[in-house]
């Protein structure tokens, strides 16, 4: 679903990725790890092109994201085309930017009804059946501001879902929580995951990762360090620098 | 710890005592005697305004109601209200220009605003009124010298109206711009990923999301401008406008009760401001839809079956 290919990416003079490369396979979960400031949200971003990239190829179900070749040159997409394209992945942000001047009912809708064209009543039951999915059906008039960091995120989940993405991205979803309600959380991505949903999430629950995970990458200073089967790099880290992340994080 | 009598133990909450706090104020002398003399001096303004017989009370009354000047009210309530929609239009557009990815469109709204905020309006409304002086003949057509499909004669499209518009709606302009531009740079860059991610062009992000946030910090001064622009429009009386000012004056020149007339037009700007104030407040919690969290939810969970908006 996502392939991801010597991808470097600077900030000024400083490179966050420095050739990053990775696959993640359809219905595929790939938890992403590493310290503060080692490129992995700017990674993520970038296969949604929230970043540009310096070098390197990203592919989302076979699109080249951003660019589109020619005879043999790479020509920017058009504003529309990018915007197409995004409109097949979900993103979920570590402080869930939902629109404060709608409600949860409206934030869900917001993405068909404006992007799609779906007609508003069409819209509003399908939205419902989201919220009914993340457990907040009673909260549908409410605004976000009015909702916990949970339920704000798990509307921002719905809110996504409600594009009907091949792909969800997942940016410490749970980093902003207090601690009693990152299950909450995690049990809807948990739920997703089981129903077959591609997903790229960065974290630091290392319980999810090993109870979810397909795969998890551990980035440090822009290269991958270490990658493999959750419970099995989990349980016998390789590399130095993974143990020591981990005894900081565990 | 000390034991004080009475103080809440480990009983149960139906044993706690009621202890109600009625307590006694310390003297505020100060602030007595400030209130004694802010009250005399109104009283005092009061009287002298009350019986001074140069006001002429009576010709005020009597002119309130006059045609001449409702006529003068209902141009000053035009000219602002349409010079103020032209100056949201092109402040937004500037704003959006200068927020743009181009050199160019972020110049010409820069120059737009560094001319128009650095002239005096007064010069610009003599300006306006003056333009055909500079340009004789507008038309539409071939630029630089070409064909021209319309041409107008500048002395038939400028009227002091229409000068007045002009002035006051570009002038206007350049400071909403300011304004506009504040406002969306205020909404959280975060808000603006959320809706490119859900696949939103850059106009429906503009629409949707960022314009509708910004009018929160964008609507106060607006109001602000709105009712200052109720009273700058007196400035076109230069022009002969025709508005309110210019009504009176001509009222006054002709009767000879300066003072008497001047306070007719005040009367009726306060009244235009004091409705544009009460308008405002309601256009501000209007856009303040979201951002009343706890009361709001206070109220909600009151309610046994609460759901649909506060």
């Amino acid at each position: 679903m996502v392939r991801i290919s010597s991808v470097r990416k600077c900030f000024g003079a400083v490179e966050v990725l420095k050739g990053i490369s990775l696959d993640v396979p359809v219905g595929g979960v790939v938890c992403v790890v590493g310290p503060s400031g080692s490129g992995k949200s700017t990674l993520l971003r970038c296969v949604n092109r929230l970043e540009t990239i310096d070098s390197g190829r990203i592919w989302v179900d076979g699109d080249l994201i951003g660019y589109a070749e020619r005879d043999g040159r790479l020509h920017h997409l058009s504003p529309a085309a990018l915007s197409r394209q995004k409109q097949d992945i979900g993103m979920v942000f570590q402080r869930f930017h939902l629109f404060p001047h709608r409600t949860a009912l409206e934030n869900v809708m917001e993405g068909p009804v404006v992007v799609r064209g779906v007609p508003k009543d069409k819209a509003r039951t399908r939205a419902m059946e989201l919220l009914e999915r993340v457990g907040l059906a009673d909260r549908a008039g409410h605004y976000p501001a009015q909702l916990s960091g949970g339920q704000q995120q798990r509307v921002a989940i719905a809110r996504s879902l409600a594009m009907d993405p091949k792909l969800m991205l997942f940016d410490e979803p749970t980093s902003a929580l207090d601690p009693e309600l990152v299950q909450e959380v995690l049990a809807v991505m948990r739920d997703l995951a089981a129903s077959g949903m591609t997903m790229m999430v960065v974290t630091h629950e290392m319980g999810f990762a090993r109870e979810v995970g397909d795969d998890l990458i551990f980035i440090d200073g822009g290269v991958v360090v270490e990658r493999g089967n959750p419970r099995e790099v989990l349980a016998a880290p390789r590399h130095e620098r993974f143990r020591a992340f981990l005894g900081q994080v565990l | 710890m000390t034991k004080t009598p009475g103080a809440p133990g480990t009983s149960a909450a139906a044993q706690e005592p009621d202890l109600p706090i009625d307590a006694i104020r310390p003297p505020r002398p100060g602030r007595w005697i400030a209130a004694l003399v802010a009250g005399f001096v109104l009283v005092w303004l009061a009287y002298t305004i009350i019986v001074n017989e140069n006001l002429h009370w009576d010709v005020i009354v009597a002119y309130l109601g006059d045609g001449r000047v409702l006529g003068g009210l209902w141009v000053t309530i035009q000219l602002t209200v349409l010079s103020m929609a032209i100056g949201l239009a092109l402040g937004v557009l500037a704003a959006v220009m200068q927020l743009s990815g181009s050199a160019v469109l972020r110049g010409a709204s820069a120059l737009y605003t560094w001319f128009f905020r650095g002239t005096p309006l007064l010069v610009q409304l003599i300006f306006w009124f003056n333009i055909g002086l500079v340009f004789p003949t507008f038309g539409i057509g071939v630029p630089f010298d070409g064909p021209k499909l319309f041409q107008w004669q500048a002395n038939e499209l400028i009227t002091p109206f229409t000068a007045a518009l002009l002035g006051l709606g570009i002038n206007e302009g350049a400071y909403m711009a300011e304004i506009v531009r504040a406002g969306i740079r205020s909404v959280d860059p975060g808000q603006r990923e959320a809706a490119e991610s859900l696949g939103m062009s850059h106009r429906q992000v503009l629409r949707r999301v960022v314009l509708p946030q910004a009018m929160r910090v964008i609507v106060p001064p607006t109001g602000n401008q709105f009712i200052s622009m109720l009273k700058t429009t007196s400035m076109v009386s230069v022009i002969a406008g025709a508005e309110l000012l210019t009504v009176s004056q001509r009222i006054y020149l002709g009767n000879f009760e300066v003072i008497a007339m001047l306070i007719v037009a005040s009367i009726w700007y306060m009244v235009l401001t004091t409705i544009a104030s009460v308008g405002q407040h309601f256009l501000e919690k209007r856009f303040e839809r979201g951002h009343h969290a706890l009361p709001a939810r206070i109220r909600r969970n009151l309610r046994p079956f609460g759901r649909g908006n506060a």
